[in-house]
C-alpha cells in the first residue's frame, strides 16, 4: 500500500524486544498480583454497603465510580484511597462513626451502575453488611449487671436482631444479668449498636459475617430440631441400658 | 542543536498569541470544564454529572463508563448491568468517532501533571532522548487484561493513577498524591512525556479505539515546512509526525494516522506556517481514503 521504506525488524530482535516487555510486566505483575492478593483480607472494620456481593465478586465487579457515596443522603460511604488498607476506590464505612442509616428506598444500591450492590435487593432488612458482635464481655457494662441497654436501644430492629436475655447474676448471687443477644438471621450489620456504645472503644462491634460466624459440620445434627421435625424422639424414651454389677455382689 | 526556549515564537509573532495558543487554551477550558462539573455536586451541591470518570451519570440519565475500566471488571469475571454497558458504548462511540487518545488531552485530569511536567522540560531545556521504549504500554495493557484472569480482581485499579486522580479529586486523596508527585518526577527528570507517552495502559486502550476516527491531523500545506521543527518539540509522540511531514517523496499522505495521536493540536498552534490542520474525513481532499498508512 505505502512505499515507505519499513526498518526490518529481525527474528532475533523480535525475539529480544518480546522477552524484554515479557519480563518486565511479569515483574510488575507479579508484585500486583501480590497486592491484589492482600486488598481481599482488609481491614475487617471496613464494612461494604448493602447489598455487596461477596468480597471478591465485589472487587470483580465494582468500578470505583462513587456514585453509591454520591447517592447516599447521610455522607456515611467513603472510598477507599490510595495506600488504604482495602482496595482502591471501593467504597466502605466505618459502623463506629458513620453507620448504615438502613434508606428504605436504598439508594446506593439503585445508583450502582454494575450491580456490584445486588440490584435483587429490595428490603433493606434483607442486607447483611455485616454482623454485630457482643466481642468485649468484660467491659460491656450489661454483663456486669448494670443497665445500660444502649446498643439494644438503639436497633432498628429492636427484639428482633438484638434482644436482652435474662441471666443469673453470678457476681452478686440475687441479682438479674440482661445480656444483649444478637441474632445473625435478622442483624443488617448497619452498625447502629457498634456508634452507640457508651465505652471508651466499643464492646459491641460489627464485623463481616465470614469473620463472625462459625459453622456446624455438615453432618452434624442438633437433636432437639430433629425430635420435632419427627414429631416424636428418634430413639426410644428410656434407654435400658445393661446392668452392670460388680462381680462380688452378685 | 535548537534552544527548545524558542519554541512558539515563530508562531505567535506571525499569528498572534491566541491563534498560537487556541488549542491549548480550548483544551485547558474543556478539562477544567469537566473538573468543575464533576466538582460542583460534591463541593456545592450542583448535581450535573455524578460519580467520576470510572463512571457517571449525566443528568440523572445520561451513563458514562470507562470501557478500559468495563473490561478490567468482565476479566476478572463480572458480568455488569445493561447500565454500565450502554455507558460504555457511547463512550466508545463518541471517542471513536473524535478520536481514542481525544480522552488523554481532552480529558484526563493526569495531562494537566504531564503537560506541566513536559513544559518544566521545556523550559530547563532538558536533552531529549530515547530512554525507554513506547511500546511498554502495549505490554502494560496486556498484562492490565490478563491478570484478572488469574486474581479474580481488578488488580491494576489498586494502583492505577489515572482513575486514582480523577477520583482523588473528587472523593478524597488520601496519600495519593506521593504517586502524582512521582508521575511529575518521572516527566520531568525521568523519560520526557514518561507516562502518557510510554507506560499508561489506558492511553494505550484508548489509541486502539483510534482506528475509526473521522477526526485525525493533517498536514495539509506541508510543502510550506521550513524545517523548524517546533511541532515535534511540542508534539508528546514526536515519531508520528516524521511520515506525514516529510513523507511526500515516499508517498506517504499528509494525515497523521498513528493511533498513539491525542489530537491534541499543539502542532497545529507553534506551526508558523500553518503547515497543519484538524480534519475530518468529510472534507473531501484531506480524506482517509487518500492519507498515508496505519503504522
Amino acid at each position: 500500500m505505502s512505499k515507505r521504506p519499513q526498518r526490518k525488524v529481525t527474528r532475533r530482535q523480535f525475539l529480544v524486544n518480546a522477552s524484554k516487555g515479557a519480563c518486565g510486566v511479569g515483574f510488575m505483575g507479579l508484585g500486583l498480583a501480590g497486592y491484589s492478593n492482600q486488598s481481599q483480607s482488609f481491614n475487617p472494620q471496613m464494612l461494604r454497603p448493602p447489598g455487596a456481593l461477596a468480597e471478591l465478586d465485589f472487587q470483580s465487579a465494582c468500578i470505583r465510580c462513587g456514585l453509591c457515596v454520591e447517592a447516599c443522603p447521610y455522607d456515611m460511604l467513603k472510598l477507599g484511597r490510595l495506600f488504604q488498607p482495602i482496595a482502591t476506590g471501593t467504597p466502605y464505612f466505618l459502623a463506629r462513626t458513620d453507620p448504615c442509616e438502613m434508606c428504605e428506598d436504598i439508594p446506593c444500591k439503585a445508583a450502582c451502575p454494575t450491580g456490584a450492590l445486588d440490584p435483587e435487593l429490595n428490603n433493606i432488612d434483607d442486607a447483611r453488611m455485616g454482623l454485630a458482635v457482643l466481642i468485649d464481655q468484660e467491659n460491656c457494662l450489661n454483663f456486669q449487671g448494670l443497665r445500660c441497654d444502649v446498643c439494644y436501644r438503639v436497633c432498628p430492629l429492636i427484639d428482633d436482631a438484638i434482644t436482652l436475655e435474662m441471666h443469673r447474676n453470678q457476681r452478686t448471687g440475687h441479682h438479674a444479668v440482661f445480656i444483649p443477644t444478637v441474632h445473625s438471621y435478622v442483624c443488617t450489620g448497619c452498625g447502629k449498636c457498634e456508634e452507640a456504645c457508651v465505652l471508651e472503644k466499643a464492646a459491641i462491634k460489627v464485623l463481616p459475617i465470614e469473620l463472625a460466624k462459625g459453622e456446624l459440620g455438615k453432618h452434624y445434627r442438633w437433636g432437639w430440631e430433629e425430635k420435632e421435625k419427627a414429631g416424636s424422639s428418634l430413639i426410644d424414651e428410656v434407654l435400658d441400658l445393661p446392668d452392670r454389677v460388680p462381680e462380688v455382689l452378685k | 542543536m535548537k534552544n527548545n526556549q524558542s519554541l512558539g515564537t515563530a508562531a505567535i509573532s506571525k499569528k498572534g498569541w491566541l491563534l498560537a495558543n487556541r488549542f491549548l487554551i480550548l483544551r485547558r477550558i474543556v478539562q477544567v470544564t469537566i473538573l468543575t462539573l464533576f466538582l460542583l455536586g460534591p463541593l456545592a451541591g450542583i448535581w450535573i454529572i455524578k460519580g467520576n470518570l470510572s463512571s457517571s451519570l449525566l443528568l440523572g440519565v445520561v451513563p458514562f463508563t470507562d470501557p478500559f475500566m468495563l473490561f478490567q471488571s468482565m476479566a476478572s469475571g463480572h458480568l455488569p448491568l445493561f447500565q454500565a454497558f450502554l455507558g460504555a458504548l457511547i463512550v466508545v462511540l463518541f471517542y471513536g468517532l473524535v478520536g481514542g487518545r481525544v480522552f488523554c488531552s481532552w480529558v484526563c485530569p493526569v495531562n494537566l501533571l504531564t503537560d506541566a511536567a513536559a513544559w518544566c522540560r521545556r523550559k530547563l531545556n532538558l536533552r531529549k532522548e530515547k530512554v525507554i521504549s513506547r511500546q511498554w504500554r502495549y505490554w502494560i495493557l496486556a498484562m492490565v487484561m490478563i491478570l484478572p484472569l488469574f486474581t479474580g480482581v481488578m488488580s491494576w485499579e489498586l494502583v492505577n493513577p489515572v482513575s486514582a486522580f480523577n477520583r482523588g479529586l473528587f472523593f478524597g486523596m488520601g496519600l495519593g498524591w506521593v504517586l502524582f508527585l512521582m508521575i511529575f518526577l518521572f516527566d520531568l527528570l525521568a523519560v520526557e512525556n514518561g507516562w502518557c507517552g510510554h507506560l499508561c495502559p489506558m492511553g494505550a486502550f484508548y489509541s486502539l479505539i483510534n482506528r475509526t476516527s473521522l477526526m485525525k491531523v493533517s498536514a495539509v500545506k506541508r510543502d510550506k515546512c521550513t524545517d523548524c521543527s517546533d511541532c515535534f518539540d511540542v508534539c508528546p509522540e514526536p515519531a508520528i509526525l516524521k511520515g506525514p511531514v516529510y513523507g511526500k517523496k515516499h508517498e506517504i499522505g499528509p494525515l497523521v494516522k498513528d493511533l498513539t495521536c491525542t489530537n491534541c493540536g499543539r502542532c497545529v498552534d507553534v506551526c508558523a506556517e500553518n503547515v497543519f490542520q484538524i480534519t475530518t474525513v468529510l472534507s473531501g481532499k484531506n480524506s482517509l481514503a487518500k492519507g498515508g498508512e496505519i503504522k
